[in-house]
């Protein structure tokens, strides 16, 4: 199929179209679990999910995706529980109980999906598309019914926005001034929790958490407003969904979770690399300014306290005595560094590449004095 | 009979097998600035945690004005320890300050003009007018505790419990606080606060309860901080007021 006939089709519009809710709602909310430091409980719930599908469909005999979500809801949330009453109740550290807890979830799922594919039921086919996920399998009904819990979601989220920043940011203090931290985690949990079942279909149990992540870790680099952030999040989920489902339609048999993890990872590639306000580039660059500051201001007030030991402040003096740390290696750097400050009318360098300060050079270099330093 | 602000009765708190504390009754009169002094271990915090409803003790209670905690909850304001939230958290000052007002404004309802200018007065009043818009990833710790401080002063509350406020902080900020909890004082308000430092004590309180898992002794900072006291509540391998002597 080409592109521009793949565009026009009409079944991956929808489909599509369920990839851009699904990733923005897990984008939002991602947020929220990124900032409450609980990204692994989304590898938990969606990783115990699988048990509850192949189950449902071993009782039922028929694949309905409802049925099956809701198999999905059940072990998910039974996973969860586990895990919150392991680390309360046991000597047993959290991860070590999310650890056990998801790997036999997830084995159980496995083996029960292998069980059911050697029965003789002609219905079984593409039940093992819910461990690394298949956008194409959406129908119209599963994608309306995303869009409807999407916008329900949205509306939790912004009707209690104030509620969660609190309790995301200080519980403990949301608690004192009257907030149920248990009504607002129950809120928080559980519209993650089914954004994150509704997600298993086109996503999958494996890559599912990878999706809730991913955005809001991206988003946070270039952002320091929550608000701001969690809109970024909501539109790198829906750049990597519907990338995601377009290419996995392209190619066949390309399960879909796979690629929209390579895109939204790539994403937060980029963003840790080269997003402006924490980017590890942009950071390295201001690193590197700065301390060229510092050493500008450092061989000025060098200069300015050896003219201060002669009659006429404009005596001029040579590099090495400038800085008398330096060495061969190293001069070509400092004089690099007086030719910037020659540049800026801070020194003069006169015919016999000696360096004499000049009169804005004093006032900086006392400036400089004063206040410690001038890169703040 | 005199009426006392706060009444604890035979509090005690375990978290596993050992309290925290035990059996500890206090009564506070109002309009003082109480310190709560022990070794680390001797459940400060965990005492105004109790009496501020956040940890359930295993038996006792508190009473406000001869009230329940709940129905005096608009009364009391609460300054958690600076280290207990993270601080990259993607928000402004204004942001964390305006989270004092939530408590008033109840459930969904967002913060409006009123709000944030009570807001902008707080911060006003710890001397950070300058900073309102900043990051708070980008404060120092002195800053992280009068944004803390500010959060609590927009409650406007009658009863504060500070943990730890004078941690890491510097001499500056430390002063600046003290300032504002004798302001406190005087506008009748009561301040309990957890604090560290025993060569401060007699300088910033009038009031001090000298903890260690058992209540040791509370009340007036003359009578009570001796170095008697003292030594029966660290130990006797503390000489803290001698050297002060």
């Amino acid at each position: 199929m080409s592109i521009e006939s793949l565009l026009r089709d009409y079944t991956l519009q929808i489909v599509a179209l369920g990839s851009a809710v699904l990733g923005a709602i897990s984008g939002i909310l991602g947020s929220f679990a990124v900032l409450r430091k609980q990204s692994l409980l989304g590898d938990a719930v969606s990783h115990s999910a699988l048990p509850g599908i192949a189950f449902v469909f071993l009782i039922t005999g028929i694949k309905n995706t409802e049925m099956l979500l809701l198999g999905a809801l059940a072990s998910g949330l039974l996973g969860t529980f586990l895990i919150v009453i392991i680390n309360r109740y046991s000597r047993i550290k959290f991860d070590s109980a999310l650890g056990l807890i998801l790997s036999f979830f997830f084995g159980l799922g496995l083996v029960l999906i292998t069980y059911i594919q050697k029965l003789p039921n002609a219905n079984q086919a593409g039940l093992e598309d819910f461990i690394f996920g298949q956008a194409s399998t959406l129908l119209k009904r599963d994608v309306y019914i995303m869009i409807v819990l999407g916008c329900v979601i949205l509306l939790m989220v912004v009707l209690f926005w104030k509620e969660f920043k609190l309790y995301s940011f200080d519980m403990q203090y949301g608690v004192s001034i009257g907030f149920s931290a248990k009504k607002i985690n129950i809120i928080l949990s559980s519209i993650t929790v089914i954004a994150i079942i509704i997600g298993l279909q086109s996503v999958g149990v494996i890559l599912m958490s990878a999706l809730l992540i991913s955005p809001g870790v991206a988003a946070r680099q270039w952002t320091d407003k929550l608000s701001v952030m969690v809109i970024l999040a909501a539109v790198f989920g829906i750049i990597s969904g519907v990338i995601g489902t377009v290419i996995s339609s392209l190619v066949s048999n390309m399960p879909t979770g796979p690629v929209i993890v390579v895109v939204i990872s790539l994403i937060v590639i980029f963003s840790l690399l080269f997003a402006s306000k924490r980017g590890i580039l942009w950071q390295y660059i201001k690193r590197r300014r700065n301390s060229r500051h510092i050493n500008e201001s450092r061989l000025l007030i060098n200069l300015y306290e050896l003219a201060l030991n002669h009659e006429d402040i404009y005596h001029p003096h040579e590099t090495k005595m400038i800085e008398p740390t330096s060495t061969d290696k190293t001069i070509k750097n400092i004089e690099k560094t007086l030719l910037i400050l020659r540049q800026q009318g801070y020194i003069k360098q006169d015919y016999f590449g000696t360096w004499a300060i000049t009169d804005i050079g004093i006032q900086r270099a006392k400036r400089i004095e004063k206040y410690g330093g001038d890169c703040l | 009979m005199q009426k006392y602000l706060i009444e604890v009765e035979d509090m005690t708190v375990a978290y596993q097998e050992k309290p925290v504390l035990w059996d500890i009754d206090l009564k506070i009169p109002k309009g003082i600035l109480m310190a709560i002094v022990g070794p680390n271990g001797a459940g400060k915090s965990t005492l105004i945690k109790a009496m501020l409803n956040l940890i359930k003790p295993i038996s006792g209670k508190v009473l406000f004005n001869g009230k329940s905690y709940e129905s005096q909850r608009r009364y009391i304001g609460y300054v958690p320890q600076r280290g207990s939230v993270d601080w990259d958290f993607p928000t402004s000052v204004l942001d964390v300050v305006l989270m004092g007002t939530y408590g008033q404004i109840g459930w969904i309802k967002r913060p409006g003009k009123k709000q944030k200018e009570m807001a902008l007065n707080a911060i006003k009043e710890v001397g950070m007018e300058t900073f309102s818009q900043r990051q708070i990833s980008q404060l120092s710790g002195g800053q992280q505790q009068r944004v803390f401080l500010a959060r609590a002063l927009v409650q406007d509350a009658d009863i504060y419990f500070m943990d730890e406020p004078f941690q890491g902080v510097d001499a500056k900020t430390e002063k600046a606080i003290i300032h504002i909890l004798k302001k406190l004082r005087k506008r009748g308000k009561t301040v309990i606060v957890v604090h560290h430092d025993l060569q401060t004590v007699k300088e910033y309180f009038d009031w001090v309860t000298l903890l260690n898992t058992r209540l040791i002794k509370y009340g007036n900072v003359d009578e009570v901080f001796t170095d008697e006291n003292l030594k029966m509540t660290y130990g006797s391998s503390v000489r803290v007021l001698s050297r002060e002597a």
